[in-house]
């Protein structure tokens, strides 16, 4: 009994610590990016930050982005998807396979590749959540067995898309009036969570804040905003492909910070048991987790499909690495329980920056593999540091 | 037969042993000696100091962080590690076996240690060893066996072999017949009888007063960290040491008040409950019970009678197999899962909040409205402000110690962590409050406020239900107290018939019989 006030005590006085580790690591990530994208800057004179590049950069981030958006989900209740490669890869090859065999419309075809990845991983988060196979394993095999069934569909061979419109998803812009919309809407999003966010801190007690933090709360993002739309006006406009992403990312993270639903895959993640006996039912959630994200990477097979205008059987082939990374990097802890969608989306853009980079100046491809590996390693192995040190508080 | 504590020299000694934890005393000047061939019981409620004892003389607290001295054969030993400790022939058996299942007993008996040449295993003359010495201590046991294989009586037989296998001639033993049936704890009783004849001395740390009566040579009891005695076993009587263990009084923690109980709020029929890991062990046997509405209902009992067991069971929580009847409110329901009991307007209050009860990285709000979050959102949207608003009361009635309710949950303090824990309880209105060891843990302060929101709760027509291994709690707060013994009723009292020397005779496994010559304490 004396141990545990001990311990409680010591926790409360180291407690005041804990606050700025976290700081570091949300600004760490930010920090990381800028670095990387200073660094490429320099090393390509400049290349790397010119509009037509970063519009480049921004529409490979979006296969990602998608990917790490669903990905976050099922990390945060604890467990790994490593299959979403392949995923990718068997939905763009469905949605075109349709389209050329069964001669399927635009409508049915993306729905197609959608509802692939949707039943797909429903079926492997069936398995993992009533079946108690472990995810790692589940979706390991899963790795393998749907790039085999892809290369299977395509007897080894690409496939052109067909439909033009199709294409258009992947490789097509907002036009200049659709990139002041959508500059307004995201500002509009801004004040309003901002606004928000300052009436919650006078209901729990801290200060609300004056007109200056407000202004700069609200007007630092929004100017980021515009710039980030004149950038890419400059160039061809907001690729679709960014659109999208922006769209799925907002209603994730609607999901998982208002809804019940995103509360319980936190409980779940945190603390399996607690959240057991509080009640929630852990297989139908985990089970959820896991078919969002394979309706997602259907989503991101699409895109993936129509910026490439083919659908080959090797496409998608790596990205669960970029998704898993891109969590990591963004905040997000493989034990389960933390992790956000915008951190999941900062991480992507890391990632993809990181390849974008890397191809300008020519690195061989192996090269830039031996990186990308280091970088998930380095990431999850900052996160384990991170967590031991909380661990040493709480015991 | 044991050695007379004058003809021999006592193999360990610790005199004058203290321990405390930032200002937090544990253990005060307690002396404790073994002598070669013992068995030496140590024994006291839960908290009363064994584990800080055990701790520091198996080098888990290590020299210089306690106070007096640990003496092996007069030489003074200072354990700066568990490394130490073995060295010097020490070796503790916790519940908790540290053997690798899938191995061979053999190989769990010479692990780390295997005889080899040239890096190879010798596996034959392992083997030979192996057998040999389980021979030597009369274990009968297949060698040649996975140690999964094994029940945990045997399984318990090998690590005691393993650990005097490593030369240990201080055995401790903790709870060794905590998961055992009876005929395997026989089994280890004879082992040990054996091990006299060794030279090995063993202290024996049970709950179970009988077979520290069967086994041991001497007692020793702690209570609140100091000891309260020695004495040889075959001069006391179990009376006399029930007496050393509870005589302490009950003071002015509780609230006076006298309630009276309303119609039948829950009953619980037969309930068996089977080991998760061991069907066939049977955690819970054909225990029923009622509650009130506006009653408290104590569960006694010590650590490992089936207590959480049983409330899990009745909750849809518990792992294993569960038989029985749950009537709420004159209806028998259906509860499968901790979701039907909480629709069914029971709650639960965790054992050990650490493990089972928070969700640390979240904030006090989000641990406070987890189990009713979908009532209190109205739909699958959250909202906030309300959360906000049904919490903010409670936060403020249970003084929860926070500067608001975004702090992060595992920033508070144990009792502030607890009162987060009864809240979410209490935000999903329950009718039936379960409470398993609602204090473990936690300053006197908070201990109080809990006791009182209990009373409180109960004024206003709550049934509940409390698990404690505390004593003097389960008396203060109980309108009425059952008493569990291997899973089992062994007692039922009322308030006014109840006292502490009867409900420890029930809890040990006494017979009721025994203890109603004890004169009643005044309460």
């Amino acid at each position: 009994m004396a141990e545990t006030i001990a311990r409680e005590d010591l926790r409360s006085i180291a407690g005041s610590s804990r606050f700025p580790v976290h700081l570091l690591r949300t600004y760490g990530m930010v920090f990381a990016l800028i670095l990387v994208w200073g660094v490429f800057s320099v090393v390509t004179n400049g290349v790397f930050i010119e509009p037509r590049n970063l519009s480049n950069l921004i529409r490979q981030t979006a296969v990602t982005g998608v990917l790490a958006v669903g990905m976050v989900m099922v990390i945060v209740t604890g467990e790994i998807d490593l299959s979403v490669g392949s995923l990718v890869g068997i939905s763009g090859m469905v949605a075109v396979w349709v389209q050329s065999s069964l001669h399927w419309g635009l409508v049915p075809s993306l729905l197609a590749g959608i509802v692939t990845g949707l039943l797909i991983g429903a079926l492997q988060g069936a398995l993992i959540a009533y079946g108690q196979v472990p995810s790692f394993i589940v979706t390991l095999g899963g790795l393998l067995a749907w790039r085999g069934a892809t290369k299977g569909i395509s007897s080894g061979n690409t496939y052109p898309i067909e439909i033009r419109a199709f294409k258009s998803i992947g490789q097509s812009y907002l036009s200049t009036s659709g990139g002041i919309a959508l500059a307004a809407v995201l500002v509009a999003i801004v004040a309003w969570r901002v606004v928000r966010t300052n009436r919650a801190r006078g209901r729990s007690r801290l200060a609300a804040w004056g007109t200056g933090a407000l202004g700069v709360r609200i007007l630092g993002p929004a100017l980021l905003v515009v710039m980030s739309v004149v950038v890419l006006g400059r160039y061809a406009g907001v690729p679709i492909p960014a659109v999208i992403l922006l769209g799925i990312a907002l209603a994730c993270a609607f999901l998982m910070q208002h809804t019940t639903f995103g509360r319980y895959l936190y409980a779940i993640g945190g603390n399996s048991e607690a959240a057991r006996l509080s009640g929630i039912n852990l297989r139908s959630h985990v089970l959820a987790a896991f078919s969002i994200l394979g309706a997602l990477s259907g989503v991101a097979g699409i895109i993936y499909t129509a910026r490439v205008g083919s659908a080959g059987p090797d496409a998608g082939t790596l990205l669960e690495l970029d998704a898993i990374a891109a969590c990591v990097i963004g905040g997000a802890s493989l034990m389960g329980g933390r992790g956000t969608v915008f951190g999941a989306c900062l991480g992507a853009l890391f990632m993809s920056s990181l390849d974008n980079g890397m191809s300008l100046k020519n690195v061989p491809d192996f090269i830039q593999d031996i990186v990308k590996g280091g970088v998930l390693v380095t990431a999850v192995g900052l996160d384990v540091l991170g967590r031991r040190a909380r661990a040493s508080l709480n015991s | 037969m044991p050695a007379e504590p004058t003809a021999a020299r006592p193999l360990l000694e610790m005199c004058n042993i203290g321990k405390s934890f930032l200002g937090v005393r544990a253990l005060q000047g307690v002396t404790f000696d073994l002598y070669p061939g013992e068995i030496h019981a140590l024994i006291g409620e839960n908290g009363a100091g064994k584990s800080t004892l055990i701790r520091i003389l198996g080098g888990v607290y290590s020299y210089p962080h306690y106070d007096g001295e640990v003496r092996i054969d007069d030489a003074v030993q200072r354990f700066r590690n568990v490394h130490d400790s073995e060295r010097a022939g020490i070796s503790v058996v916790f519940q908790e076996l540290s053997l690798v299942p899938e191995m061979t007993v053999a190989e769990n008996l010479f692990l780390g240690r295997e005889p080899q040449r040239l890096g190879i295993v010798r596996w034959d003359a392992l083997y030979a060893q192996a057998r040999a010495w389980l021979e030597e201590l009369q274990i009968e046991i297949d060698t040649k066996i996975p140690v999964a294989r094994l029940g945990v009586g045997q399984q318990q037989l090998v690590e005691i072999a393993k650990a005097l296998s490593c030369t240990a001639r201080i055995l401790v033993l903790d709870e060794p017949t905590a998961a055992l049936t009876d005929a395997e704890a026989e089994n280890l009783f004879s082992v040990l009888d054996r091990l006299r004849g060794h030279g090995v001395g063993v202290i024996y740390i049970s709950h179970r007063l009988q077979e520290v009566f069967r086994t041991s040579d001497r007692i020793t009891v702690l209570r609140d960290g100091r000891s309260v005695g020695t004495k040889a076993t075959s001069e006391v009587e179990a009376k006399r040491v029930i007496a050393m263990m509870v005589g302490r009084e009950v003071n002015q923690l509780f609230p006076a008040a006298r309630r009276a109980g309303g119609g039948v709020a829950l009953e619980v029929r037969h309930v068996t409950a089977q080991d998760a890991e061991m069907s066939g062990r049977l955690v819970v046997q054909d225990v029923s019970f009622q509650v009130r509405r506006g009653e408290v209902l104590g569960i006694a009992g010590l650590m490992g009678s089936g207590r959480t067991e049983l409330l899990m069971s009745v909750f849809g929580a518990h792992p294993g197999r569960v038989t029985g009847q749950i009537v709420v409110s004159g209806k028998v329901v259906q509860i499968r899962r901790p979701a039907d009991a909480i629709a069914n307007g029971i709650a639960l209050v965790t054992e050990d909040r650490k493990r089972y009860g928070l969700f640390f990285e979240q904030t006090v709000l989000r641990n406070m409205t987890m189990s009713a979050l979908r009532r209190i959102s109205g739909s699958f949207i959250t909202d906030e402000a309300r959360e906000f608003a049904v919490s903010t009361p409670l936060f403020e009635r249970l003084r929860i110690k926070a500067n608001s309710l975004s702090r992060a949950v595992g920033t508070l303090s144990g009792g502030n962590q607890q009162k987060v824990v009864l809240a979410r309880c209490l935000l999903t209105e329950p009718r039936i409050l379960f409470l398993d060891e609602p204090t473990r843990g936690i300053d006197v302060g908070a201990k109080q406020e809990i006791y009182f929101e209990i009373d409180r709760l109960a004024q206003s027509g709550l049934a509940l239900v409390i698990i404690s291994s505390e004593l003097p709690e389960v008396l203060g707060l109980s309108d009425r107290v059952i008493v569990l013994h291997k899973g089992k009723v062994t007692g039922e009292f009322t308030r006014e018939n109840v006292t502490p020397e009867a409900l420890m005779a029930c809890a040990t496994g006494h017979t009721v019989e025994a203890t109603s010559a004890i004169p009643r304490m005044v309460d």
